[in-house]
């Protein structure tokens, strides 16, 4: 019972938080929603028995992505009146593009077919005696080991393509740190202690000594009162 | 009595109970956080530190609790009202959040989960999300600045952290707490993967925005950073979460190198002391680190934060997982 009432809370917010994620005005509401949105989906696959994508879900996508999102998002200057202007004018298009994409769905999801071993699966999510971690690695470093690789590869390609774009050449006269420079090399600097007034010669300030100060008072300390 | 406790009511009733047994010696370790901090800085810059309120200063924390409570809350006039009030909840909550997977003790968790790692991995990373709302709720320029720089910050010390753990799961073969520390009963991890005890301890200063990594708030240049315009209770909040952030961080350390609740050595003397006394000790071992760099290490500068954590930490790590991965493997000694 517990379970279902969890499970509709659950959906019902994701499905809000994903309506408020297109509908709120401010792009940075918008991101707020949809990292709620993340939250949720995590809670469902934890009500469905799959924690270790609950965890990773959030920590890649909240953690992570949705970081860099807002980021960007909250240093966009974004003029809401002329972005809401052209409405009118690509509403229809954009209502073309939708309904197109919703009938690909539906011919997709109307030929759907489990695969019969899947129907088993699904009732048992985890092999008897193994946890939900060590059942998804024996399945994804067994069975689907290349694909896996080859995801990895893809994202590596992405990486060094995002590295290439922002790469600019360095101006020739660009002053940049070289901290094993600055450790390695010794000290020209030393500690001089000039004559008092006198400054340090290096500069070429050569000024006359001051007048000796004169000898203070040789104190007593026989006898008497101090 | 047992039907009670089994029935739901009865589990809700249990938890709520096994909570405040947690959570409330973690508040007053969070008091007394600050005014350890404040002795310990004043001891080592030959000062006395607060020593009027109480005996040696000790109920300086609640003075300073009822002084923030009667404080006025601002609400700049240009922020997001909502959003403004709710950042410095969340990173409340979020600190106090990750404790429910905390073992001090074996088997003393509030919820003893498989993947405990990776939800506090996941806890952890959501700390910046208090900052950044913080930051951009305040619409100023200072709060805007000291927002960025944390999530930078806190984005790529992460990584690092990452891979520290992913080399201790290999170790244990589990992702579970308890299981963690029960693998280090012969051989606590910072003997032999002191590298990445290291690598952890630093991340983590940097992850809890402590000194000398605390450029989000640098007074010098950004006044207090992301909380500038906070006062009264809703400041407060922000300062019990980062305290309480330095404790949970201190309590990972502790469970993943330094044997958690276990004695240094399993004979008799050292026995008779309870697990939780030993996990208090470490802890607060780990947690005098934190205040020892604080007195002792300039700020670092912005650029020479991103250098050590992208080119430093994070090849580092990468190759002492590989590493020890390979000497696992070639050594059988990897667990089953």
């Amino acid at each position: 019972m517990i379970a279902a009432l969890a499970f509709y809370a659950f959906a019902a917010i994701l499905v809000a938080s994903a309506v408020m994620v297109v509908t709120s005005r401010n792009p940075v509401h918008s991101v707020l929603y949809l990292i709620l949105a993340f939250f949720n989906a995590a809670g469902l696959f934890l009500l469905a028995g799959a924690e270790f994508l609950a965890m990773i879900l959030v920590i890649v996508y909240v953690g992570a992505v949705a970081v860099l999102f807002l980021f960007v998002v909250m240093m966009l200057d974004v003029d809401f009146a002329r972005l809401r202007e052209g409405f009118q004018r690509y509403a229809p298009f954009g209502a073309v593009v939708g309904a197109i994409l919703f009938l690909e769905l539906v011919l997709v999801f109307g030929a759907w077919q489990l695969a019969p071993d899947a129907m088993d699966l699904r009732l048992s999510p985890a092999p008897a005696g193994v946890s939900n971690t060590e059942a998804l690695g024996r399945v994804i470093y067994t069975d689907y080991i290349f694909l896996f690789q080859a995801a990895g590869m893809i994202l590596l390609v992405a990486m060094i393509g995002a590295i290439v774009l922002t790469l600019r050449d360095k101006p020739a006269n660009s002053k940049r740190q070289d901290i094993a420079a600055q450790i390695a090399r010794t000290s020209k600097l030393a500690m001089a202690q000039p004559a008092l007034g006198a400054g340090i010669a290096r500069e070429e300030i050569l000024r006359p000594l001051p007048p000796p100060a004169p000898e203070p008072k040789k104190v007593s300390h026989e006898g008497g009162h101090h | 009595m047992t039907e009670f406790l089994n029935s739901p009511l009865g589990i809700l009733a249990l938890t709520v109970a096994q909570a405040l047994a947690l959570l409330v010696p973690v508040l007053i370790a969070v008091a007394y956080l600050t005014w350890a901090e404040r002795k310990v800085l004043a001891a080592m810059q030959l000062r006395k530190g607060p020593n009027v309120v109480g005996p040696f200063g000790l109920l300086q924390p609640f003075a300073d609790a009822i002084k923030m409570l009667m404080k006025e809350t601002i609400i700049p006039s240009g922020a997001s009202r909502l959003l403004f009030m709710a950042a410095p909840m969340l990173t409340f909550t979020l600190a106090m959040l990750a404790w429910a997977v905390i073992p001090v003790n074996d088997g003393w968790a509030i919820a003893d989960i498989n993947v405990g790692v990776l939800y506090l991995f996941a806890i952890s990373s959501l700390g910046v999300y208090g900052i950044i709302i913080a930051g951009w709720a305040s619409n100023s320029k200072y709060a805007f600045l000291g927002a960025l720089r944390s999530a930078a910050q806190m984005v790529s010390y992460e990584v690092s952290i990452g891979f520290v753990i992913v080399t201790v799961l290999l170790c244990v073969g589990s992702l579970n707490l308890t299981e963690i520390v029960r693998a280090q009963e012969n051989l606590w991890f910072f003997i032999p993967l002191f590298p990445m005890f290291v690598i952890f301890f630093i991340s983590a200063l940097a992850e809890t925005n402590r000194a000398p990594f605390d450029l989000p708030e640098g007074e010098s240049e950004l006044v207090a950073g992301f909380f500038v315009e906070y006062s009264s209770m809703s400041f407060a909040l922000f300062f019990l979460g980062e305290y309480a952030n330095m404790i949970l961080m201190s309590a990972l350390c502790v469970i993943l190198f330094m044997g958690g609740w276990l004695p240094p050595i399993s004979i008799e003397p050292f026995t008779w002391i309870p697990g939780p006394v030993w996990f208090a000790l470490k802890v607060a071992l780990v947690l005098f680190f934190f205040l020892w760099s604080r007195a002792t290490f300039p700020r670092y500068r912005y650029d020479q934060l991103m250098r050590l954590g992208w080119k430093v930490f994070l090849p580092f790590s990468l190759l002492w997982l590989v590493l020890t991965a390979g000497f696992l493997k070639l050594t059988g000694l990897l667990p089953a």
